[in-house]
């Protein structure tokens, strides 16, 4: 690790009458230094933020003037059937996803803590996944998954099976499948290296002491290694379902959302009614109805940050 | 006897799990590498073993160089890649260390709407903001996305300079303040060339993230001369029904390189931008 500990640096108490008369004349300096960043956010994450709001209000379509219609959004997306399907296909990526690449990040990264050669290489090329432009590598994977000439459908039609082979992308679970696949490949690395980070801090006489208290391997991991990594687990697990939830371009470039709606998240769909459809208004409101699960992994992610690091 | 046991073992619990999560990591840069050295003949051809390559040949290569944008759009995604992520440093430097080393009054507040702010997706700003950029009239031009990247990118290196900020003891910044340094001159001249790491950490992260970003890029830049890769790569080498594989997959491969190669040199400084914050090292 390069990032040092701030424990690993004491500071000692300093007297009352000095840390005051800092803290007086840094309140002017702090404020003079923050000011242009807070400036900028405000104006371009908090603005935008509230104008959603504003929109989702609206009934805004392209080069026409926009009428307020209070919730008349909300009841329309209500009343849509697809925007429903959107709501269980977001949960169903998000948390089948998330398991698997919980699952497998931590079962790589307990592989990978082992001692053996060329273990940095592996960890470098075990990180590609998550650094390569993900457009790029779900070009890749498009492919892969081709309905005519999928690399995949060449072995299992040698394997016996009737050509073409499987759909990947054409048939509605099959494509579920597949962009949950593609999005565990993508998101597994990140999983395995932070985990991976965690389990170097955990020191070796913890697993020495079970050892001598007779635990096996699965006690040694059941009793040490999991609650000592469970605060890391928490975070990334969070951390990776606000991004695998409000997900846009692997679906976006794989499927559309297609086939007939199987696969449309939040994101696709709000960009296909504001984008595609031109409707503003009506596409900001499918956009914030991921606000409220959002919202709850978003405060709670932050609160528990703060906690450890401020 | 022993030994024997060892090996086994050690292909069981080593090798053979760290070889199955090695093919699924790297097979998709294998197909593609492969792909985009196939002549076409060989690429739509269902009865050759796909997995190998008969007749490599460069010529996706050339098309894509000579025939499209390709470059442009390469110069295009670094020029906004290195600008925004310069801007992002420089403000996020001004973020953190107020937030980091001086207790001032609102320092709490700010420090939790950074946080919330960097956990706030994309998706969720990007319909206000195209209508923000175009009433602005930065439709189809660089800059709509070398001001919005930093939305992204301000509070994410924000909030990982603020570490290593926290870890330079007080008492360096304090000898400089008795000397007569001010409180710019303290930071500018101790503390924040102790962070260097800090720094490369954030540049390197904020980099990626920035090459990778496709949603305001798809929005904002609709014509050719603007474009990134991933969306000129989606926009433009797939027309209609008709995808050029072969140059798809050069492009998607091209397009990765400078980020591999950056990333190659930096791992380590990559790892600590991303471990930062879940794990206390």
């Amino acid at each position: 690790m390069v990032l040092r500990s701030e424990s690993a640096v004491a500071v000692p108490a300093r007297p009352l009458s000095r840390a005051r008369f800092r803290i007086k004349e840094g309140t002017a300096f702090g404020w003079m230094m923050a000011a242009l960043p807070l400036l900028f956010l405000v104006a371009f994450v908090g603005y935008p933020f509230v104008y959603g709001i504003w929109l989702s209000l609206e009934n805004r379509s392209v080069a026409r003037p926009a009428v307020f219609v209070g919730l008349g959004n909300f009841i329309a997306d209500a009343r849509d059937p697809v925007f429903w399907q959107v709501v269980r296909n977001t949960f169903v990526y998000t948390i089948v996803a998330t398991v698997l690449k919980a699952g497998g990040g931590l079962a790589l990264a307990l592989v990978m803590n082992q001692n053996f050669r060329g273990k940095n290489l592996v960890r470098a090329m075990v990180l590609l996944p998550f650094i390569v432009p993900t457009v790029l590598s779900t070009i890749a994977w498009m492919w892969i998954l081709d309905p005519a000439f999928s690399v995949l459908n060449w072995f299992l039609v040698h394997l016996g099976e009737r050509p073409p082979g499987p759909s990947w992308l054409g048939n509605p679970y099959l494509a579920m499948g597949s962009v949950i696949f593609v999005n565990t490949w993508r998101g597994l690395p990140f999983y395995a290296i932070t985990l991976l980070a965690g389990l170097q801090t955990i020191p070796g006489d913890l697993y020495d002491a079970a050892t001598i208290d007779g635990a096996g391997s699965w006690h040694r991991f059941r009793y040490v290694t999991l609650p000592l990594l469970q605060p890391v687990i928490l975070i990334v697990t969070m951390f990776s379902v606000i991004f695998t939830f409000s997900d846009f371009q692997l679906v976006y470039v794989l499927t559309r959302g297609g086939p007939a709606n199987a696969t449309h998240l939040f994101a696709t769909y709000s960009f296909d009614i504001a984008m595609s459809a031109g409707q503003l208004g009506r596409g900001a409101s499918v956009a914030l109805a991921m606000l409220p699960a959002l919202a709850l992994v978003i405060a709670a992610l932050t609160l528990y940050m703060r906690r450890r690091r401020w | 006897m022993v030994m024997r046991g060892g090996w086994r073992v050690k292909l069981l619990q080593l090798w053979l799990p760290l070889g199955f999560f090695l093919l699924f990591t790297l097979f998709p840069f294998y197909w593609m590498t492969v792909t985009s050295l196939k002549p076409n003949a060989e690429l739509y051809n269902t009865q050759m073993m796909p997995l190998l390559l008969y007749h490599p040949t460069l010529k996706h290569y050339v098309d894509l160089l000579t025939q499209t944008s390709f470059l442009l759009w390469t110069w295009n995604t670094m020029l906004v890649a290195v600008v925004s992520t310069a801007i992002s440093l420089v403000l996020g430097t001004m973020l953190a260390y107020p937030l980091a080393r001086i207790n001032f009054p609102g320092s709490a507040l700010i420090a939790f709407a950074v946080a919330a702010t960097y956990l706030v997706p994309q998706p969720l700003l990007f319909i206000p903001m195209a209508d923000i950029i175009n009433r602005m009239g930065l439709g189809d031009t660089l800059t709509s996305v070398i001001l919005t990247y930093p939305t992204m990118l301000v509070p994410f290196c924000a909030w990982l300079l603020m570490g290593y900020f926290k870890s330079v003891p007080h008492e360096l910044e304090e000898a400089a303040r008795i000397d007569g340094a001010s409180h710019f001159q303290a930071m500018w001249r101790i503390v924040l060339p102790l962070c260097t790491p800090g720094f490369i950490s954030a540049g390197i992260f904020a980099f990626t993230l920035a090459q990778n970003e496709f949603l305001y890029a798809l929005i904002f830049l609709t014509k050719t001369d603007v474009r990134t890769v991933p969306v000129g790569a989606i926009a433009e080498l797939i027309r209609g029904d008709v995808f050029y594989w072969g140059q798809l997959m050069a492009a998607a491969l091209l397009g990765s390189i400078p980020v591999a190669i950056i990333y190659s040199f930096f791992v380590e400084h990559y790892v600590a931008g991303l471990t930062a914050g879940s794990v206390k090292g």
